[in-house]
């Protein structure tokens, strides 16, 4: 049952995301993996529509943030203001009290303003005022980062990239799909009549699921020699720290969901370790490259039977 | 350019330090301190994370490095100076490594630095010194390789690592084919001075070769030694005397025994150190052993200069009486007294000979009359003047074995008996470890030996006339005090000389085993392997032979270690030997619905009946425990009639 739910949540999306059907499972795995997702791509390539899209299917609400180099930690978490009513201060939620926040162009921000938002990230809660405010359940960010303009930007470091399950791009649409969006309709509107595709609950359900589908003691032992070589072989200046590794089995177990297995494959494993790892992977000097080829040797590396 | 880590600089400063500090003892001091700074300074920059210094100044220390060896050494040719310039360049290389590419040349740099020391000596501490450095690099290599690590799981990792190379190092150290001669003198070094006896002999020449605690040669005995008394290694003898200097007369030599020995035999093995001489030091008289020379004055000698440890297997005969029917020219020779020399002695010779009625008691009346001279054995004589000989038997009173002996002789000659003086070796202490006999440059001795017609060359011993105990009890016991006996010749300290008899009896064996594997032990060993006797191309046949097992043995054990393959694998891994069979192997990290999926894109044919199979393993293997009996049966059947077409 879940994985009927998860096919139609793909199927759906790809109908308005065009020809981008890995890029889609991937952001799917990841909110069923209850992680959060870094899209890195130029603009215009359909980073926001693929935020509001999964919005729409999963039943969240929906906030989005665009980040600006002069924006403070209030900006996101709200502020306090004096009620005059009351004659006492009343806290006034931000943008991030929402159940799926779009953190446009992460990266214009100051470190100061993108730290409050990873805060929450981390903690799911947000502090103000001396009080506590639990951020609502579940609560995901896709952000979005622009790699090609890199002029007054932060980018975010190693630390902070962490706190990310993933980061995909979604590059350009292939001949046919970019003929398909031209013809078809206007991407707005397809989205905003979107009808929501979860029943209340079914998305608790989804998480469920996800978490008890089988990864078995040689699975195990496979993504451990992956994490072992990460550390140990030679070329990774920058291992995979244990959160990298729960969070690697939590997106294979997502990913067995969405290919309608109850147990984790060696694929299921490689097949989502570049949106993984690549961000968190750093080669030593000797040989620099991308972290797809980074990725890859990883892979490469490490046999099965 | 990535910068090396902290641990991964303290690695390199630790192996080069470990390589550098054995060579202090030969490089010029001002190159020692040199290094030393260098990686002091290194390992600052290191610790504060500062900025290399420029290559101009890299340069103009490098100008200083080789100019000050040329300040040392006036060349660059030979042992010494390059040792020297590589020190300097290995700490200056530091100076400039921040990249992988730089350190592992470092790394290599040490190691051939850890070789150099052998050049120099090869006893057991430089091996365990170069064994040292040897893990460092290794550990270094190691941490260029991995991540940041604490130091002592490294060194375990590197030891580890070293151990597996161990059957390898000893495969190629026992049949890699061995050329004659020393194996790390270079030819220049082996004529340099080496501390022993020469072939002359001046007053206090003895006594310096005393001074020294090095080891002369060794000998092992089959049975019992010889009594102490009787312990007579024999040297130069010397015939020739020009009122100073005492060298050898003309001798032929025979290619056998040219006496016949008698009496009871004592057989023993001779290890020799190198001495850059002709003679062997064989305890009187040598019987028959082949490819060796006699000379006339009854010295075993070799047709080459021993410049490597030498081993050889010797009978001797002490009892043998010996020229009986010597040549009139010899004799002629061992009368000569240099004119106006020693007038004393003389008139004390002539004196003798009219006091004693034969021949036969002139050495006995000289010997007594020596004693109630009352002359004094001491390592540090006083001073003699232009007539030593006379100073020492009418002045002054005190001397060393080598005053003994010549004083005896110039009296014998003054009073018509031929006689001359040998010099060689005397005594010696049984190591109680291991039983050999060990003989040190502390045991040199001088003696006499005088002819009388009715019993050919006998030896006498003046010194035992008035320090009796010296022959006995060797040169510790005869000495009043123990001022400028070397250390480890003292007999007062029983713990050092434990500590040193247990240290010599190692060191023996480090000699017979390990350096002393010449060509001739090899032949010994391959002969014992079965191999019969065999040239150096069936040496290398072996060699390779031998390597290819110990890699191969190692490899097989290494992936024992790893194959963990159960029933389920190996069937899995036959379909894909199958296809790989049919040129379409699975890549090591492919999973089995990856391989099935693109066999069926790459290679539909080949692949037809691949998918359920690998849909099957990947469900045993992945899924949910326990599996399900008939899949289990239908995956195994349907993999063992698997054939790609």
């Amino acid at each position: 049952m879940p994985s009927r739910i998860a096919r139609r949540l793909t199927e759906a999306a790809s109908r308005i995301i065009l020809g981008k059907e890995h890029a889609v499972r991937l952001a799917l795995a990841c909110i069923l993996a209850r992680g959060h997702l870094l899209i890195e791509d130029i603009p215009g390539v359909g980073k926001t529509t693929l935020a509001h899209v999964l919005a729409r299917l999963l039943g969240l609400q929906f906030q989005r943030i665009q980040f600006t180099s002069d924006m403070l930690p209030a900006d996101i978490i709200g502020v306090s203001i004096f009620d005059q009513r009351d004659a006492s201060f009343r806290f006034h939620p931000g943008p991030v009290f929402a159940q799926l926040l779009l953190a446009d162009e992460i990266n214009r921000a100051t470190p100061k303003a993108q730290s409050a938002l990873l805060e929450a990230m981390e903690e799911r809660q947000i502090s103000a005022e001396g009080q506590t405010w639990r951020l609502p359940e579940p609560f995901f960010v896709i952000a979005t980062q622009n790699p090609a303009d890199q002029i007054g930007t932060f980018p975010l470091p190693e630390s902070q990239l962490d706190r990310f399950l993933m980061r995909i791009s979604l590059g350009y649409p292939d001949r046919a799909a970019e003929r398909a969006l031209l013809a078809g309709e206007d991407r707005r509107e397809l989205v905003a009549r979107l009808p929501a595709e979860l029943q209340a609950g079914e998305l608790d359900s989804l998480f469920e699921a996800t978490r008890h589908i089988h990864a078995g003691p040689r699975l195990l032992d496979y993504v451990q020699a992956l994490l072992e070589h990460s550390r140990e072989g030679t070329g990774f200046a920058l291992g995979l720290s244990p959160r990298a590794g729960l969070g690697l089995l939590a997106a294979a177990r997502a990913w067995a969901l969405l290919g309608g297995r109850d147990h984790v494959l060696p694929e299921d494993v490689q097949a989502v370790l570049p949106a993984v790892a690549g961000h968190r992977l750093r080669a030593t000097g000797d040989a620099p490259q991308g972290p797809d080829a980074l990725v890859r040797r990883l892979v490469e590396a490490v046999p099965l039977p | 350019m990535p910068s090396l880590r902290r641990d991964q600089v303290g690695w390199l400063l630790a192996g080069a330090a470990l390589t550098l500090a054995p060579h202090a003892g030969h490089l010029p001091p001002a190159i020692s301190a040199l290094c030393a700074l260098l990686l002091v300074w290194r390992g600052l920059i290191a610790q504060r994370g500062s900025r290399l210094p420029p290559r101009t100044l890299l340069v103009v220390l490098a100008a200083g490095v080789v100019g000050s060896v040329l300040l040392e050494f006036h060349h660059f040719f030979g042992k010494e100076p390059g040792i020297a310039l590589l020190a300097g360049l290995l700490s200056l290389k530091l100076l400039e490594t921040d990249s992988l590419r730089d350190a592992r040349a470092a790394v290599l740099l040490s190691l051939f630095m850890q070789l150099g020391q052998f050049l120099y000596q090869q006893d057991m501490a430089i091996a365990a010194l170069a064994l040292l450095g040897t893990l460092a690099s290794i550990g270094t290599l190691l941490a260029l390789q991995g991540r940041a690590e604490a130091v002592a799981p490294r060194a375990l990792a590197a030891l580890r690592l070293l151990l597996l190379a161990l059957p390898l190092m000893l495969v190629l150290f026992l049949l890699f084919p061995r050329v004659q001669g020393p194996l790390w003198g270079l030819p220049a070094d082996a004529y340099s001075a080496v501390s022993g006896l020469s072939d002359n002999m001046a007053p206090g020449d003895i006594a310096r070769v005393s001074e020294s605690a090095e080891i002369a040669f060794r000998a092992a005995f089959e049975g019992d030694p010889p009594p102490p008394a009787e312990r007579y290694w024999r040297g130069p003898v010397l015939t020739r005397f020009d009122g100073r200097t005492w060298r050898p007369g003309p001798s032929r030599r025979h290619g056998q025994p040219f006496y016949r020995s008698s009496g009871p035999a004592y057989p023993y093995t001779l290890t020799l150190e190198p001495h850059n001489q002709h003679w062997l030091l064989a305890l009187d008289f040598p019987g028959p052993a082949a490819g060796l020379a006699y000379g006339d004055d009854f010295r075993l000698l070799s047709r080459e200069p021993v410049r490597s440890r030498l081993r050889l297997e010797l009978v001797a005969h002490p009892a043998t009486p010996v020229g009986l029917d010597e040549n009139p020219r010899t004799l002629q020779e061992a009368l000569k007294l240099p004119p106006g020399f020693n007038p004393r002695t003389r008139a004390l010779g002539e004196q003798l000979r009219a006091a004693a009625g034969r021949a036969d008691d002139i050495p006995a009346l000289a010997i007594r009359h020596f004693r109630d001279s009352r002359l004094a054995y001491t390592l540090t004589p006083a001073p003699l003047g232009r007539d030593d000989v006379d100073s020492f038997l009418f002045d002054t009173r005190q001397g060393f074995c080598e005053h003994f002996a010549a004083a005896f002789v110039v009296t014998m000659r003054a009073a018509g008996v031929p006689a001359r003086v040998v010099t060689g070796y005397q005594g010696g202490e049984i190591n109680p470890v291991d039983g050999t006999l060990v003989v040190r440059q502390s045991d040199a001795h001088a003696w006499a030996e005088v002819w009388l017609a009715t019993k050919g060359w006998l030896r006498v011993d003046p010194t035992a006339a008035s320090a009796p105990r010296r022959i006995d009890g060797g040169l510790a016991a005869a000495l009043p005090g123990s001022a400028r006996l070397p250390l480890l010749a003292r007999s007062d300290l029983p713990w050092l000389r434990a500590l040193r008899d247990r240290m010599d009896a190692v060191n023996n064996r480090w000699n017979q085993w390990v350096l002393g594997y010449n060509p001739a032990r090899q032949r010994e060993l391959v002969a014992s392997l079965g191999f019969g006797d065999t040239g150096w191309q069936s040496l290398i046949a072996l060699m390779a032979g031998g390597c290819a097992v110990v890699m191969g043995g190692l490899t097989l054990w290494a992936l024992r270690r790893v194959s963990t393959t159960d029933a389920i694998d190996r069937s899995w891994l036959r379909v894909c030997r199958r296809l790989a069979a049919a040129g379409h192997p699975r890549q090591a990290w492919e999973g089995p619905s990856n391989y099935a999926s693109r066999l069926a894109r790459e290679a539909p044919e080949a692949a037809a009946g691949l998918a359920p199979i690998a849909a099957d393993y990947a469900r045993l293997r992945y899924g949910p425990a326990p599996a399900d009996a008939a899949l289990l049966k239908r995956f195994h059947h349907s993999s063992r009639k698997f054939r790609p077409r």
